[in-house]
């Protein structure tokens, strides 16, 4: 079943106002995608006891497809099993989702540089002020990152004639 | 001695003559139309003159799409010349470039003329032309032939209600994914999908040459480069001769064969003299970065709808630049680096 999700647009978060370093000029990041209703996570996991057992999950969260060096890691490898509301980086030290990419830089150090430069991920705004960046998990899906095939836009219409190398492009 | 007679006073005294004479019921023979006639070339126009030539074109403006919208033409920036990076290890192929460019540039939308091409390469022949196809996932795609097929993936041109929403908002794209996805179930469901198994993608529209073969074979100064490193084009100027397209190795310029279709509500108002003003039949168009964008500081409208942030754009004399970051960490390529046309436009892997 595909669930359907809602981007929520909100106020970006201000990165200066989260004192990070790194980034060039001025820079927003939008909210994290959650799915609707999902954050946050201490609505349910409050009361529950933890488990920390590696096991596939019947109950709840069933719909996630884990991808993401499954052989080797687990959810509590970046949930953070007593605050589910963070992350946990491998240090323990404890970050919220909106500052994911730190998350995903321990692994992935090159693609964070590239991202903090404006290379690797997407910008939108002013070539030469403000900028918006979008999170790691804009793009990918931090349970199965690779990217997924999508279905093309309509493509142009050959020029007719037969002079065309394949032939197959006109008529 | 006698006096020469120049070729501009004798257009202007033989105008004036036929103004002159002219019926009132000869429309053509309007003050404006003699205007047009008669005014001087742009990089010539004095602030007064270019300011009454944009007004008149806007009232061209609201006589054809029922708005007049503004045209500006702001100058370029001091100390800025524009660069352009797209990587080709992230590019999906998935043409939303193509059609974000249609709408913000107001290109006919029938004849469709589209500036970006996204061509389709398999990776085995590499950047090979004769193998390239940009009509992957349409009956036209060159894989149909070889397959012995009538044609797979669809042949419509129309865009889809989702694929409008994408357009008229970008940011509605992400996340790129459903968080609780199932995987499908076989490869061919849902049609053609990109990108494609051994395929890649590069989408090639103007490379904005520092030495562009266009502007040396333009007979009349039609086009030419701005300061900020621009290849505009004066639609009001060009003949219509078309040697910019045969001179133009990346195939980047397009023709109005014929009097170019645009809806008035699809029309974008916010326009460029140089830029995606509303065009005629019987001129050359062609990418300008999105000179109405980019002189504002904007980034170009295909950097702001490319969904895997493949695209990239700045100014090359600014060290701090994402154009220079690429430049000096990234392994860059340019096309047909051996007809030493200098394009400022780079492809690289990230």
């Amino acid at each position: 079943m595909l669930l359907a999700l809602v981007f929520i647009m909100g106020f970006p978060l201000s990165l200066a106002a989260a004192g990070n370093e790194g980034f060039p000029g001025e820079v927003q990041i939008p909210p994290p995608p959650f799915s609707e209703g999902i954050f946050p996570c201490s609505n349910c996991h409050k009361e529950m006891p933890v488990n920390p057992k590696r096991r596939i999950l019947k109950d709840e969260h069933t719909g996630i497809v884990f991808e993401h060096d499954a052989k080797n890691r687990w959810c509590l490898d970046c949930h953070n099993a007593n605050d589910r509301d963070k992350l946990k980086l491998a240090s323990g030290a404890l970050v919220d989702f909106s500052e994911s990419y730190r998350l995903c830089g321990q692994c992935h150090g090159t693609n964070l540089r590239d991202w903090k430069a404006g290379i690797h991920g997407k910008r939108t705004g002013s070539w030469n002020g403000k900028k918006t960046y979008f999170l790691c998990a804009h793009c990918h899906n931090p349970h199965s990152p690779r990217i997924k095939p999508v279905t093309p836009f309509p493509a142009p219409v050959p020029p007719e004639g037969k002079f065309l190398r394949h032939g197959s492009a006109g008529k | 001695m006698k006096k020469e007679i120049t070729r501009r006073d004798f257009l202007k005294k033989s105008a004036g003559v036929a103004a002159t004479l002219c019926l009132p019921a000869w429309a053509a023979c309007t003050q404006d139309n003699v205007e047009a006639f008669l005014r001087e070339h742009f990089l010539e126009l004095s602030p007064q003159q270019l300011t009454k030539v944009l007004r008149r074109l806007e009232k061209e403006n609201l006589k054809r799409f029922g708005k007049a919208g503004t045209i500006d033409a702001t100058p370029a920036m001091k100390g800025v010349v524009f660069g352009y990076g797209l990587d080709i290890s992230r590019c999906i192929g998935c043409r939303r470039c193509v059609h974000a460019c249609v709408k913000e540039n107001n290109q006919s939308r029938k004849p469709a003329i589209q500036w970006i091409n996204v061509i389709e390469f398999n990776k085995e022949s590499g950047i090979d032309f004769g193998e390239a196809d940009p009509y992957y996932c349409s009956p036209g795609s060159i894989h149909n032939k070889a397959a012995g097929e009538k044609g797979s993936g669809s042949s419509t041109q129309e865009l889809s209600k989702e694929q409008k929403a994408i357009l008229q908002n970008p940011e509605s794209q992400y996340p790129l994914y459903q968080i609780n996805a199932e995987k499908p179930k076989t490869e061919a469901a849902g049609g053609c999908k990109v990108p494609r198994a051994d395929h890649f993608y590069v989408p090639v529209a103007c490379q904005q040459c520092k030495d562009p073969p266009c502007v040396k074979v333009c007979p009349v100064k039609a086009t030419w480069m701005e300061p900020d490193g621009i290849v505009v084009i004066d639609y009001d100027w060009c003949i219509g001769c078309r040697y910019c397209m045969a001179a133009c190795p990346y195939g980047a310029r397009r023709f109005n064969w014929s009097e170019p279709e645009l809806a008035a509500e699809e029309f974008n108002p916010d326009t460029h003299y140089l830029g995606n003003r509303p065009r005629r039949r019987g001129v050359v168009e062609k990418c300008t970065f999105c000179i109405q964008r980019t002189r504002k500081g904007l980034y170009p409208a295909c950097v702001e709808i490319c969904p895997v942030g493949a695209r990239k754009f700045g100014n090359l004399l600014d060290p701090e630049s994402e154009i220079r970051y690429i430049m000096k960490h990234k392994r860059v390529l340019i096309l047909k680096n051996e007809l030493a046309t200098h394009p400022k436009f780079f492809y690289f892997y990230g």
